[in-house]
C-alpha cells in the first residue's frame, strides 16, 4: 500500500478542514485532488508531508505511519510546496547540494544525483543562476529536481503550478507526465483547475473537507449523461419547473442557470426555446467536462433538484 | 547529523558572504559607544569588554533572523520533510549564526592596544574560546525567540526588551562588588555576568567569580538551551509560515 489515509478529521478553531476523510493508493500514477480553495486539499498534503500531524485518525505512507515513524515516510517522499523552498541567495547547484545533505547524501553520489536530476529536469545549463533570478517555471523545475534527488517513491504537489503563465504549466505537467512514463513515482497532486485535472490517471473531487466523488477523468464526465444545454432565463426556478412538466431529460439549476442533461441534447434547443415563450436570455451547448462534474456534484441548487 | 548540520552553516556562511550590508552590521554601534565612553571618562580598559560583549551578544541573537525568513520563504517548510536530523538542524543554524556572531565580535580585538590591557598569548586564545562560547549561548538564545515568530518586527521588540537588561546588569557597566545586595542578586541569575566576568579575567581586568564557576554556568546554560531547543523543534508541529 502506498498511501493510506484513514479517517482523518482535522479542524482549524472552528472550521472543519478535513471531515472524517479515508483514501487509498496502490498504483504508480499520477492522483489529483480537485477542489476550490478551502477543500481541505493543502492539509491533505500536509499530512502526507509530516508537516502536520493529523488530530485524529490515522495517515500511512509507503507503510509506515507518518507520526510514529515520521522519518522513515521523509526519506521516501519528495515534496514540492505552493511557496518556494529554494534559496534565493544561493545558486541551483548549491540548494541541491544542500538538500542531498539533508537526505544524507554526500560526496561523489551527491555531486552524481545532482547532476542526473538538473539534466531530467533541463536546468543543467542554469545550475551556477541564484534562486532570485529564476523565471517562475524554471524555479518549479528547480523545486522538482530537490524533491526527486532521494529518488522518493512518492512525490507531492501542492498547487504546484501556482502563478506560472500557460506555457510554464504546460512545460511543468509534461515533465510530471514523464516522471509516470518511468512508473517509479506515485504522484498525488493538488489543484483547482480543471484541465489541470484532466491530465490526471484519477482524480478525487474534495469539497469542504469531505471526498464527493472519485474516478478517472473520464468515468467522471460519464456520470454527466451526455450532453449539455445551459438556459439563462429571465425567471429561473419558474422556467425550470414549466420545463420540467414538458421534457423528460434530467434538469437542474446551477448557479441560476438551467442545465439540461441529454444524450443528444443539442437536438433540443429549439423545442427548448419554444417550451419558454419570452422567457429565454440566451441558450447554449457544450460536451461535458470536469467543472460541469464538480458543479453538479457540489451546488446547493443541485442538492435542492434531486432530493 | 554532521552532514546536515554542515550544509546548513556552510549556507549561513555563503548567504552572510552575498549580503554584504550586513557584514558591518552590529558591531558599528557598539564599537561607537565604547569609543565615546571610554574617551568621556579617559579610559579605555574599563568598558572594553563590555563593548565586545555588547557587540557579540546583538549580532548573534540577530543573526537569527535569517531563521524567521526561512520559515516565511518556505526553505524551513523543505528541510523539514527531509529526513534531515532534528539535531542536525539546530545544530548547524546555531553553528552558522554563532560563527558569524563570533567573527563579527573580532573587529574589537584591533583596538586591543589601544586600552592598555595586556593579555598574554594564551590570554589571547582565551578569549578568543570565551567569545566563541558567549556568542554559541546568545545564538541559541536568538534561535528560541525566532522559531515561532510572527515577524522580524516582532522579533526586534522581544530582543531589545531583553537584551538591553541582560547587558546591563552583566557587569559591563558597574562592578559587582560595588552594586546593591539587590542588583547583585540580579546580576547573579544572568548568565552573562559570568561571561564578562570570564573575558575580563582573561583581558587582565577585574574578575568577580571565579574561571571554573563561570564556566560551569556558561556551559551549563548553553547545554540546556540547546537540549531545550532541541526539543522544542522536535515537537513542533506547524514549522511553516
Amino acid at each position: 500500500m502506498l498511501l493510506a489515509v484513514e479517517n482523518v478529521t482535522h479542524r482549524y478553531g472552528d472550521l472543519i478542514a478535513l471531515d472524517s476523510f479515508t483514501m487509498h493508493l496502490n498504483r504508480r500514477e499520477i492522483v489529483g485532488l480537485l477542489g476550490p480553495n478551502g477543500s481541505g486539499k493543502s492539509t491533505l498534503l500536509r499530512l502526507l508531508s509530516t508537516i502536520t500531524k493529523p488530530q485524529s485518525g490515522r495517515v500511512e505512507v509507503c507503510g509506515f505511519d507518518t507520526v510514529k515513524n515520521a522519518q522513515a515516510v521523509r526519506a521516501r517522499i519528495g515534496v514540492v510546496f505552493q511557496t518556494q523552498t529554494l534559496d534565493k541567495l544561493l545558486t541551483i547547484e548549491e540548494n541541491l547540494l544542500a538538500c542531498g545533505a539533508f537526505h544524507g547524501l554526500s560526496g561523489r553520489t551527491l555531486i552524481e544525483r545532482v547532476r542526473q536530476v538538473m539534466h531530467q529536469l533541463g536546468i543543467a545549463d542554469r545550475r551556477a543562476d541564484l534562486g532570485k533570478t529564476l523565471s517562475g517555471g524554471l524555479q518549479r523545475r528547480a523545486e522538482i529536481a530537490r524533491a526527486l534527488l532521494h529518488e522518493p517513491q512518492m512525490l507531492i504537489l501542492d498547487e504546484p503550478t501556482t502563478g506560472l503563465d500557460p506555457v510554464a504549466r504546460d512545460d511543468f505537467w509534461k515533465a510530471i507526465e514523464e516522471l509516470r512514463e518511468k512508473r517509479s513515482t506515485a504522484i498525488v497532486v493538488s489543484t483547482h483547475l480543471f484541465d489541470e485535472a484532466e491530465r490526471c490517471d484519477s482524480l478525487i473531487l474534495l469539497d469542504k473537507g469531505v471526498r464527493v466523488a472519485e474516478g478517472s477523468p473520464e468515468s467522471l464526465k460519464a456520470t454527466i449523461g451526455g450532453e449539455v444545454v445551459e438556459i439563462k432565463a429571465r425567471n429561473p426556478p419558474q422556467a425550470l419547473q414549466s420545463l420540467q412538466g414538458q421534457f423528460t431529460s434530467s434538469m437542474r439549476l446551477v448557479d441560476g442557470v438551467i442545465w439540461v442533461e441529454a444524450e443528444h441534447a443539442h437536438r433540443m434547443i429549439p423545442r427548448l426555446v419554444e417550451a419558454l415563450p419570452g422567457e429565454v436570455l440566451s441558450i447554449g451547448y457544450h460536451q461535458p467536462d470536469l467543472s460541469d462534474v464538480f458543479r453538479k456534484l457540489t451546488t446547493r441548487e443541485a442538492m435542492a433538484a434531486t432530493a | 547529523m554532521i552532514l546536515t548540520a554542515t550544509a546548513l552553516a556552510r549556507r549561513e556562511l555563503i548567504k552572510f558572504w552575498r549580503e554584504k550590508a550586513r557584514v558591518a552590521g552590529f558591531a558599528a554601534a557598539p564599537l561607537l559607544f565604547w569609543i565615546v565612553v571610554s574617551a568621556g571618562f579617559n579610559d579605555f580598559a574599563r568598558f572594553y569588554g563590555g563593548s565586545i560583549a555588547l557587540a557579540l551578544m546583538f549580532s548573534a541573537v540577530f543573526s537569527n533572523m535569517t531563521l524567521i525568513d526561512d520559515r516565511k520563504e518556505g526553505f524551513l517548510a523543505g528541510v523539514l520533510v527531509t529526513p534531515a536530523p532534528r539535531a542536525g538542524i539546530v545544530l548547524g543554524k546555531v553553528l552558522g549564526a554563532a560563527g558569524l556572531a563570533w567573527l563579527q565580535s573580532l573587529i574589537f580585538l584591533f583596538f586591543l592596544p589601544v586600552t592598555g590591557l595586556k593579555p598574554d598569548f594564551f590570554g589571547v586564545l582565551a578569549i578568543l574560546g570565551i567569545l566563541a562560547l558567549i556568542s554559541l549561548l546568545f545564538t541559541l538564545v536568538g534561535f528560541l525567540c525566532a522559531w515561532r515568530m510572527p515577524s522580524t518586527q516582532a522579533f526586534h521588540g522581544v530582543v531589545n526588551m531583553l537584551l538591553m537588561p541582560m547587558w546591563m546588569l552583566s557587569g559591563s557597566l558597574f562592578r559587582y562588588e560595588e552594586a546593591h545586595p539587590w542588583m547583585q542578586l540580579a546580576m547573579l541569575l544572568n548568565p552573562m555576568t559570568y561571561g564578562i566576568s570570564l573575558l575580563n579575567g582573561a583581558l587582565g581586568a577585574n574578575a568577580p567569580f571565579s574561571t571554573i564557576l563561570s564556566l560551569t554556568v556558561l556551559l551549563g546554560w548553553t547545554l540546556a538551551l540547546f537540549t531545550f531547543a532541541l526539543v522544542w523543534v522536535e515537537k513542533s508541529d506547524h514549522a511553516t509560515a
